[in-house]
């Protein structure tokens, strides 16, 4: 085992511009992961990974137990779905979703005995996770079980594990690089596992190289989180897992980014982490790929965070995935008065939304709620071209000259300033002087450059 | 009695409700950021130049002064207006153009000419184009050039020759009209400090570069606009220095003397009518720095950071379309 400072890495251990907002993570990031109370009823939307939704098999009236498949993913950019606790499908409607998308979904009651508890904490990350027998599988055994598990990346993008972590031969994957930045401010549930759950990290991660035949693991953690650096690295002893300590900085987790700190490799323009020989996923997501191919339990819970000034005690909480964002909240203690926005994720990049009855989704890493302090509204002025954004654009664009060409609906200008490299991180945004919300207009600007080539 | 409780009741509940909204992300901003900051910061930073040119220039410091903020903003609330557009004064962006002017403007300078640079400035330098953020030009260069053309006689380097002499200083020749008539060298150390001729607020080079590293600390101002300024007149009058055997002394001279220093602080780093791109500022810093010597070398003015700055400003849109990044990941 290795702990990799800065200077042991190709890379940097840091990516050029980007910000330092004030990360807020003390409200939660001591406070041990808590079981929730197994919900009246889950939601479990269709769609709950980047591509095409599931299809349900369940008819209402069905009893269904927890870890049973409710929907598959019949596409190759897709998951299934499993049902998290013990009940009957009660019928099958729509929701909505934190990002407006309404889709159809499965509603569970719950009847019967459930897993609940210490036993359920156990059951998802506790007990010893064996480091050696990653050899016992096939490569292509591992990602089966990853598609069978319904695993989605726990980052947020909830792109489908099993499409990234599978043996392919047009593409060499060399490393598979673990991403545990979490560089969003307030969330600390990649925190927690990597404190309270190093061991199904390092065991998800010996199983997911093999998987891709990476020769090199390495886990990037921010130098903000250093009690997690020590429990990782004490894990990995003995194994050929290497950390990586980062600056800490926003947006440090992302993944174009993250290669770069540690490898310093760039992802060409359009292209993917595979096109360097990475493959790159998210600390939670090993956990899970652990519990998916050594105990055979599909991806039924997750770790989230529910914090932020508007609630009454910020907490980590392993939860059932389609519990109500309502339960989530009344669990720790509810909205404080001053509560203004309610958020799924972080403050940089979530979705705000005000229907609590809204189900929390594999892609879900937090529910963060702003006070009237915390939320910034100063009205948009106008540009002065100070160039701040260009300053802090972690892609290097110029974020202004797209914002204008977005709302000027001129897209050859759009295109001539490479206005799809936006991963709309929000720095520009965050740091813009007037108050102009550029990464909305990029937003804008690159669905009617896809709309265009439709 | 029970409409008052229930009022109570409904008071309470309303309070206890929260207002939840709505909006997308980012939801966090630097709070430490706003164009009408950056605005404060650029006066902050004008205070050692505005004390030093009072201190100096007394009562005609004041009188430009006033004349020229009091003007400016009138011009901006009456512009705006008639462009049906709502008052923008409480962004500062008109008072930084007025104090910059009055302290461009000769000690000597006419009233009429302060109050016409000042309309001039934001009429045609900045609400004709649309307002703040849409100006190709400095607005108070643009001013300050109108009436600098208009009244030749008034405003031009005889005019700071005063034979009133109501400060010993004001009654010689500024140091870059000493030096371009006569060949005559200012002693260092009054134009270091500002005991010298000159516009108001350009005399003291340690007022500027006071008001000019506060300003590149505070990010307002971009330090590679007046780094590639300065180091492109270093290296200009370096070389004249070096042929002509002047001892270092000329190089002081040109980088103490005249509008260098207060234009590259205050002037040059105008964001809306500069790059975008520090590889741009650069260009940019020096491109002003080659044009000033080429203007104080060969011009017939001793002064050339006016022009050259107007001259660079009409270039800007090239250099933004020259110096468009290297996105991440693009070979």
């Amino acid at each position: 085992m290795e702990l990799l400072q800065s200077k042991d890495l190709p890379g940097k251990g840091s990516f050029s511009h980007g910000i330092h907002p004030p990360d807020n993570k003390s409200l939660s990031r001591d406070a041990a992961i808590e079981v929730v109370p197994t919900p009246k009823r889950v939601v479990l939307p269709l769609l709950q990974n980047i591509g095409v939704p599931s299809k349900s098999i369940v008819q209402p009236k069905k009893q269904v137990v927890a870890g049973e498949a409710i929907g598959v993913g019949e596409a190759f950019i897709s998951t299934n779905l499993h049902s998290p606790i013990n009940g009957v499908v009660e019928n099958t409607g729509v929701c909505t979703l934190p990002n407006g998308r309404h889709l159809p979904a499965i509603y569970i009651k719950a009847e019967g005995e459930q897993l609940s508890g210490q036993a359920l904490y156990e059951d998802v990350l506790g007990g010893p996770w064996p480091k050696d027998c990653p050899a016992i599988y096939y490569p292509s055994t591992i990602s089966k079980a990853i598609h069978e598990a319904g695993i989605v990346g726990l980052g947020g993008a909830a792109f489908p594990t099993h499409v990234k972590v599978r043996p392919d031969d047009t593409k060499m994957i060399d490393t598979l690089m673990i991403n545990g930045c979490e560089c969003e401010p307030y969330l600390t549930n990649d925190y927690r596992v990597m404190l309270e759950a190093p061991g199904a990290i390092i065991a998800g991660a010996l199983h997911g190289a093999r998987a891709v035949s990476a020769r090199e693991i390495i886990i990037g953690v921010e130098d903000n989180k250093p009690a997690a650096i020590e429990r990782l690295k004490k894990e990995a002893e003995g194994t050929v897992i290497k950390i990586a300590v980062l600056k800490t900085k926003y947006p440090q987790g992302s993944e174009k980014q993250l290669i770069k700190a540690v490898l310093g490799l760039e992802v060409p323009l359009g292209g993917l982490p595979s096109d360097v020989g990475v493959a790159m996923s998210n600390v939670g997501t090993m956990a899970a790929i652990a519990r998916g191919v050594i105990r055979e339990k599909p991806l039924t819970h997750r770790v989230i965070t529910v914090t932020g000034r508007g609630v009454s005690n910020p907490k980590n909480l392993l939860v059932p995935i389609g519990l109500s964002m309502q339960d989530a909240i009344d669990y720790c203690g509810g909205l404080t008065k001053d509560a203004a926005r309610i958020i799924a994720g972080g403050p940089m990049m979530g979705f705000a939304f005000s229907n609590l009855s809204m189900p929390v989704t594999k892609g879900t890493s937090g529910i963060t709620v702003l006070t009237h302090d915390d939320v910034r509204k100063e009205n948009e002025t106008s540009c002065v071209r100070c160039g701040r954004c260009v300053d802090v654009c972690p892609m290097q664009l110029v974020p202004t000259k797209l914002a204008m060409a977005s709302r000027h609906g001129n897209l050859s200008l759009a295109h001539q300033y490479n206005i799809m490299a936006c991963f709309e991180c929000g720095c520009c945004t965050y740091v813009c002087p007037a108050h102009i919300k550029l990464v909305q207009l990029i937003r804008m600007g690159k669905a009617m450059v896809v709309a265009s080539r439709k | 009695m029970n409409a008052k409780v229930d009022l109570t009741e409904t008071n309470r509940v309303k309070d206890a409700a929260p207002a939840i909204n709505v909006s997308p992300s980012p939801h966090i901003g630097s709070t430490s950021n706003s164009t009408r900051r950056m605005m404060i910061d650029v006066l902050i930073a004008l205070t050692p130049a505005v004390a030093m040119a009072i201190y100096m220039f007394r009562v005609y410091a004041l009188i430009h002064l006033g004349l020229c903020v009091a003007t400016c903003l009138a011009a901006e609330y009456l512009f705006v207006r008639m462009r049906g557009k709502s008052i923008s004064l409480n962004d500062f962006s008109a008072a930084v153009t007025g104090v910059i002017l009055a302290l461009s403007m000769p000690a000597t300078a006419p009233w009429y000419a302060s109050v016409i640079a000042s309309a001039v400035a934001i009429g045609l330098g900045k609400i004709i184009f649309g307002g703040l953020g849409m100006n190709i030009f400095n607005p108070a260069m643009v001013g300050r050039a109108f009436v600098m053309i208009s009244f030749a006689g008034a405003m031009g380097a005889a005019a700071y020759e005063s034979g009133a002499g109501w400060v010993d200083a004001i009654s010689q020749a500024t140091p870059m009209n000493a030096l371009k008539q006569a060949g005559a060298l200012t002693p260092i150390g009054d134009m270091f400090l500002g005991l010298t001729n000159g516009s108001l607020g350009e005399t003291s080079a340690l007022a500027c570069l006071l008001g000019g590293l506060y300003l590149c600390y505070r990010r307002t101002a971009s330090w590679e606009i007046p780094a590639g300024m300065i180091a492109t007149v270093l290296v200009i009058t370096g070389i004249v220095d070096l042929v002509g055997g002047h001892g270092g002394r000329l190089i002081l001279h040109h980088l103490f003397g005249g509008a260098l220093l207060f234009g590259a602080f205050f002037i040059a780093t105008d964001p809306v009518s500069s790059p975008l791109t520090p590889r741009g500022k650069a260009i940019f810093g020096i491109g002003i720095g080659a044009l000033v010597m080429l203007l104080r070398f060969l011009s017939g003015y001793p002064e050339g950071v006016m022009f050259a700055v107007l001259l660079m400003n009409a270039v800007t849109p090239l250099i933004n379309r020259w110096t468009i990044p290297r996105t991440f990941g693009e070979y």
